[in-house]
């Protein structure tokens, strides 16, 4: 039944982008040439009319779709993860995040489960990127349901909102009685003596070092953190205060995502230790996904020693 | 041909404007008086005569747009759209001023007028673009007006543009250039060359039309021009004089983004009230 379920959330982004083009008549899909990967080629193939190709030029379309938006057209605008947060980070800046236009960008292709395509595709910096442009939301939804939700929620936005979405299948976490909404953490499981906060594809790891944890006696509380920003502060300050360790965990550099995000609320609110998973500030490698993840340390049995090591640094 | 009453005044205007970008810029003690006096014709016909625009309703989705490609002559704009009655001349005293609503490039969230906020160059134009693509999904009849630098045309973007907007049949789009040869570093030319200009926009798929940019007769000729161009966007590459109108800053590479001091303020200040006097009298 998993493997039924088993979807890639760029694959859920297409979809979605379908499932709300009637919600939002006057929305305009931009790509990059990329539609076929990006998986804006289901939109493409649903409302031809609405879906404008910008060719292989990803600070022009951003620039296109700033003034489709100033026009009242909302518009997602897509592009692998390092090409639209990276090459276009400044159109993003000025043409997008300064007017605070209702451009939408879905960024697939994040991180290093890009695999074989390599170091100049495996973008780990974008979250930190674009947390740094003021009134930009970011949502890394971990799974098919989530992500359905995420884009639907990004499109009602009134603003600029950055999707991150992976390139490799993923477990259906969620049921349909799930609820997203931007800027709320959700609490998965209830634990008292570490929390780990995960992200993305670091979701599904983060659920198997949860179960790993408790077959060990360490009672671990999993907060799926789907909104990188605005963060959650006050899952993160209970967290904090009532299990006394956090470990992160997110597909991206350990410097300036999820990570980064959760440690400033805990050292200006309720210091506690904090050990973030991620990756470690290098680039990537090509090699199989699966394989690539296990070897920069992304993966259950990372959380697992994180998290003891979290809870070791409380005493 | 304009008839001479309607040069006169568009040159009486003009002059205005000219006189509200030296005040803006000697108040701001710093800002962009070059080339805002090359484009302040070309302004001043875009929104006295060209642009279907009202300043009451600053944000009328059927109106036309404009985009300041080159937003560090954002003096030059604020003059115009003050003289169009979209917020009070005194404005123009506290430009770049702490806690101003006139900001040292555009602002479309804080300034009424203002369709796109620029500065960065060369991504002006590409939201001028986006803006005439979204008549195919909004239901309106709009045309859309941009003005880049020949200084700003180096940037990669605006070609990325330029094949998109040629690719995409945009006619309701006209990119005027202003060519007034000089960018910070010295002329174009000499910096890194965008010429020919007009063949580099006519092998994009642009409808090209050549002007002397100071010439009212031949700016209403080409945008007229433009409106009767089907399939393609227009444009118009305007020979101008950076500095235009004061005479110490004709032509001189100096005055591209310095303000000027109390003396140099009151020479301008005379000589542009000399010429307003002399096209009133």
């Amino acid at each position: 039944m998993a493997d039924v379920l088993k979807k890639a959330t760029r694959e859920a982004y297409g979809d979605a982008l379908v499932a709300i083009a009637e919600e939002f008549p006057q929305m305009v899909v931009l790509d990059a040439d990329l539609a076929a990967a990006t998986k804006t080629g289901t939109f493409k193939k649903k409302y031809p009319e609405r879906f404008i190709d910008c060719g292989i030029a990803e600070g022009n379309m951003i620039g296109i779709a700033a003034g489709l938006a100033a026009a009242d057209c909302p518009v997602f605008a897509s592009s692998f993860a390092m090409f639209a947060a990276g090459r276009a980070f400044e159109q993003i800046r000025n043409s997008v995040g300064y007017p605070h236009l209702n451009v939408k960008i879905g960024a697939t292709h994040a991180g290093i489960s890009v695999g074989e395509d390599g170091a100049t595709h495996q973008c780990c910096e974008d979250i930190a990127l674009m947390r740094t442009i003021p009134g930009m939301v970011i949502l890394n939804p971990a799974d098919y349901t989530e992500t359905q939700q995420a884009v639907r929620a990004a499109a009602a936005h009134n603003g600029p909102v950055y999707l991150r979405f992976g390139r490799l299948a993923v477990d259906n976490i969620f049921g349909d009685d799930y609820k997203f909404e931007i800027g709320k953490g959700v609490q998965l499981t209830d634990g008292t003596d570490v929390t780990i906060i995960a992200t993305g594809l670091m979701v599904g790891e983060a659920i198997a070092a949860q179960k790993a944890l408790a077959a060990e006696g360490i009672s671990a509380r999993l907060i799926n953190m789907a909104t990188i920003k605005p963060i959650d502060a006050d899952i993160i300050r209970k967290a904090a205060a009532e299990t006394g360790a956090i470990v992160t965990a997110e597909e991206h550099n350990i410097i300036g995502g999820l990570g980064s995000a959760v440690a400033e609320v805990v050292c200006e609110s309720v210091p506690v230790p904090v050990v973030r998973v991620g990756v470690n500030d290098t680039f990537g490698k090509s090699g199989p996904a699966k394989e690539l993840l296990k070897v920069f340390g992304l993966d259950s049995d990372h959380i697992v020693a994180a998290a003891k090591q979290a809870v070791a640094l409380k005493k | 041909m304009l008839d001479s009453t309607t040069k006169k005044q568009l040159a009486i205007q003009a002059c205005k404007v000219r006189m509200g970008v030296i005040e803006g810029v000697f108040n701001a003690h710093s800002g962009h008086p070059g080339g805002s006096l090359s484009i302040t014709d070309a302004l001043v016909w875009l929104y006295h005569k060209e642009m279907n625009v009202d300043p009451t309703n600053p944000k009328d989705p059927a109106r036309d747009r404009f985009v300041l490609s080159k937003g560090h002559c954002a003096p030059a704009l604020y003059a115009v759209l003050a003289q169009k009655g979209y917020f009070p001349e005194e404005e123009l005293k506290s430009l770049r001023h702490t806690g101003a609503m006139l900001q040292g490039h555009p602002d479309m969230k804080g300034t009424p007028g203002v369709d796109m906020s620029t500065g960065s160059l060369g991504q002006g134009i590409s939201a001028a673009a986006g803006m005439a693509l979204a008549t195919r999904f909004n239901g309106k009849n709009y045309r859309v007006y941009t003005i880049l630098g020949d200084g700003e045309i180096q940037e990669g973007q605006v070609w990325e543009a330029a094949m998109f907007a040629a690719a995409k049949k945009l006619d309701n789009l006209v990119a005027m250039v202003d060519n007034n040869n000089l960018q910070i570093d010295g002329t174009v030319a000499e910096v890194n060359s965008p010429y020919p200009i007009d063949e580099k926009f006519a092998a994009f798929g642009w409808h090209v039309i050549n002007i002397d940019g100071h010439d009212f007769d031949q700016i209403a000729d080409a945008l007229a021009e433009a409106r009767t161009v089907k399939g393609k966007p227009t444009a118009i590459i305007m020979k101008t004089v950076k500095g235009k109108g004061v005479s110490f800053m004709e032509d001189q590479v100096s005055w591209h983004g310095s303000a000027p001091n109390e003396a140099q303020y009151k020479q301008a200040m005379e000589e542009l009230s000399a010429a307003l006097a002399q096209l009133q009298a």
